[in-house]
């Protein structure tokens, strides 16, 4: 009964955010100084005046703003997203082409910032107060503070114009046929927007462990685990892990949408042909049916991200699962 | 520290020892723990919550330290297993069976031979299922099941969370915790709160089990009336110190076999013994007097209680107090 409910409210809350997300989205384009029509053909369009006309009845773009949205919305559920102007192809086609490179980049990421992270994290906390755990700390805020692009600009210069380890940018190197690029030459291009973007999210999931961890080594059952003579190695791994990764991936799993922004920016950065840059390109270029795909799809992508979280925490917490089993 | 000798002042020898022959499991000798504190921003000092405690515990015996809550009985308890904060300094000399009893042999008892029986459930890892905590880093699941069916826990205890359990079956889980081990000395740091007299009883019970098969038992409360009822001896715990050790016995007499003026005051405040409060509080951790910390409340004091002042043997207990006419 209890997941039902959730299940239900779940279902209301990602409408609702998704009606929430399309409207202000749209509302921010129709404030943009943007012509309607030169953002659905592009500047150099050579056009039909029979054409325009059609694209217009298309997207009701001759109606005010809110019939506009309607005619949008409507399109938009039918699953016609509209046509890129950068790209020259339809919206839906260009973000699930630009997502399926971006995803394996966030993965990597994701999954580099968050063990690193945790790791660093524990071994702080653990030794507290000594040189390691106060370099751990300023590190962690400085990488916090620091913007990704400029980071991204710094790895980008050292690791690959300086000493050459790794390509300069792109997925794939260059002049090479699609058909002729290997697993490795993706992977090879991958890890500097990789790096770039997991120094994003380290120094928060590092910092949170540290804190969750120093608050369950000052907790009784830690004093009674030392009175039963377990060992620092021992309360480790049987209470602090067992006490501080799902916090750990809980909030790992709540930043996505700062892994969908870090992603923008450390793709522009590599050029890497991910939804990132696709994104700032479609800003750039004024692309509103784009904007407003990717718009959308960011947000269920983050309400993704947040819905897993919950549900790890309902699977994994006794309290909470045993709770509602009954 | 210098090594107390053990002076009989009035020529009586220790009637505890002597009639019951009973060896010391736990010898306490000018115990002072102090925490080194930050007030009023930077300035550090140190707070000190034992002063110069001495305290004897004997193989076969249940002693009771009583005194009121908050006032440091808890860090008596830590003191004995070793399990202190970082900021804690200790002085002193503590004995365990006979020998030495450092900060060495702290760690290589603790949980061992040397065991803690703590207050609650929230010593208790509250992610971990009970019958693993139980049996601890050494214990095994044969062992865990004896002890369980000893204390009259089902099998599926084993499979609870600590907040599953209800007031009894966390007692009883908290004493088999430390019935895995052989222990020569069990510490139980206020063991009974929250319980009812029934429980507190069988409580009490398993207590005197213990002490029966050779153990000695220091239990540390602040109810008054269980004390009287379960312990051998009495330790009265005042400001950070033991001001008097005496056999249950002198306390039940109505007052007049007690040597100290705090327990004789102590024992005229209880509600029915008339409910006669002395005036004053007890002094400040951080702002103790010089010489006996009773003094400024005692009714018999004299110039010469400003000095440092021994603990010594008066009629087979020990007092801390230094006139001639006890």
């Amino acid at each position: 009964m209890t997941y039902v409910r959730y299940l239900g409210r779940t279902v209301f809350r990602m409408l609702s955010l998704l009606i929430a997300v399309s409207v202000l989205s749209f509302v921010l384009m129709e404030a943009a100084p943007i012509d309607p029509m030169t953002a659905y053909i592009g500047t150099d369009s050579a056009l039909s005046e029979e054409a325009k006309e059609e694209i217009a009845e298309h997207w009701s773009l001759k109606d005010p703003p809110v019939r506009r949205f309607a005619a949008w919305a409507e399109n938009f559920l039918q699953g016609d997203w509209g046509d890129s102007i950068t790209f020259k192809r339809p919206v839906k086609t260009v973000i699930l082409e630009r997502f399926r490179y971006s995803v394996w980049l966030m993965l990597a990421a994701w999954t580099l910032s968050g063990i690193l992270g945790y790791v660093l994290g524990l071994a702080a906390a653990v030794r507290r107060g000594s040189l390691g755990d106060r370099i751990i700390k300023t590190l962690c805020l400085v990488l916090q503070s620091a913007p990704t692009f400029w980071i991204g600009l710094l790895i980008l210069s050292l690791f690959a114009v300086k000493l050459r380890w790794f390509p300069i940018g792109l997925a794939a190197p260059m002049g090479k046929l699609a058909d002729e690029i290997t697993l490795a030459d993706r992977i090879y291009h991958m890890i500097l927007p990789a790096l770039t973007l997991s120094v994003l999210g380290i120094g928060k999931i590092t910092l949170y462990t540290r804190q969750k961890m120093l608050e369950i080594m000052e907790s009784d059952f830690i004093l009674f685990a030392r009175a039963r003579g377990e060992s620092m190695a021992q309360i480790v791994l049987r209470h602090g892990i067992r006490n501080t990764l799902m916090p750990a991936i809980t909030l790992q799993f709540a930043s996505f949408s700062e892994l969908f922004g870090g992603a923008a920016l450390a793709e522009s950065v590599f050029s890497y042909p991910g939804i990132g840059s696709a994104l700032t390109a479609a800003g750039l270029n004024a692309d509103v049916p784009l904007l407003l795909g990717i718009a959308v799809f960011s947000a269920v992508f983050v309400f993704a991200g947040n819905l897993a979280a919950n549900l790890l925490y309902m699977i994994l917490d006794p309290r909470i699962r045993e709770a509602s089993a009954r | 520290m210098e090594k107390k000798e053990k002076e009989s002042v009035t020529g009586v020898e220790n009637k505890w020892e002597h009639e019951k022959g009973k060896a010391p499991v736990l010898e306490v000798e000018d115990l002072t723990v102090s925490f080194g504190m930050y007030y009023k921003g930077l300035r550090r000092r140190e707070l000190e919550v034992l002063h110069r405690l001495s305290l004897t515990v004997y193989a076969g015996e249940i002693m009771a330290v009583i005194g009121a809550s908050g006032s440091g009985k808890s860090v008596l308890a830590h003191a004995v297993l070793g399990i202190l904060p970082g900021n804690a300094a200790v002085q002193g000399e503590m004995r365990y069976q006979g020998g030495a009893y450092g900060e060495k042999e702290q760690k290589r008892l603790r949980g061992k031979e040397i065991v803690l029986i703590p207050q609650s459930v929230d010593y208790l890892d509250p992610l971990m299922r009970v019958g693993r905590q139980v049996r601890g880093v050494r214990g095994s699941k044969k062992m865990q099941e004896n002890v369980f069916e000893r204390y009259g826990l089902s099998e599926n205890v084993d499979r609870l969370y600590p907040w599953e359990l209800s007031g009894g079956m966390a007692r009883r889980v908290l004493i088999s915790a430390a019935e895995m081990e052989k222990a020569r000395l069990v510490v139980a740091d206020e063991p009974t709160p929250g319980l009812n007299e029934e429980m507190a009883e069988e409580t009490m019970k398993s207590f005197r089990q213990m002490a029966e098969r050779g153990c000695g038992v220091l239990l540390i409360t602040h109810d008054i009336d269980l004390a009287f009822r379960s312990a051998d001896r009495i330790a009265v715990f005042y400001a950070g110190t033991v001001v008097e050790e005496a056999l249950t016995e002198d306390f039940q007499s109505g007052g007049a076999a007690l040597r100290h003026p705090y327990s004789r005051a102590f024992l005229d405040a209880l509600p029915q013994n008339g409910f006669r409060p002395i005036p004053g509080s007890q002094p400040y951790a951080g702002n103790l007097p010089k010489g006996c910390l009773f003094a400024d409340r005692c009714p018999m004091r004299s110039e010469a209680c400003g000095r440092e002042i021994k603990m010594r043997e008066v009629r087979g207990g020990r007092v801390r107090c230094i006139r001639d006419e006890i």
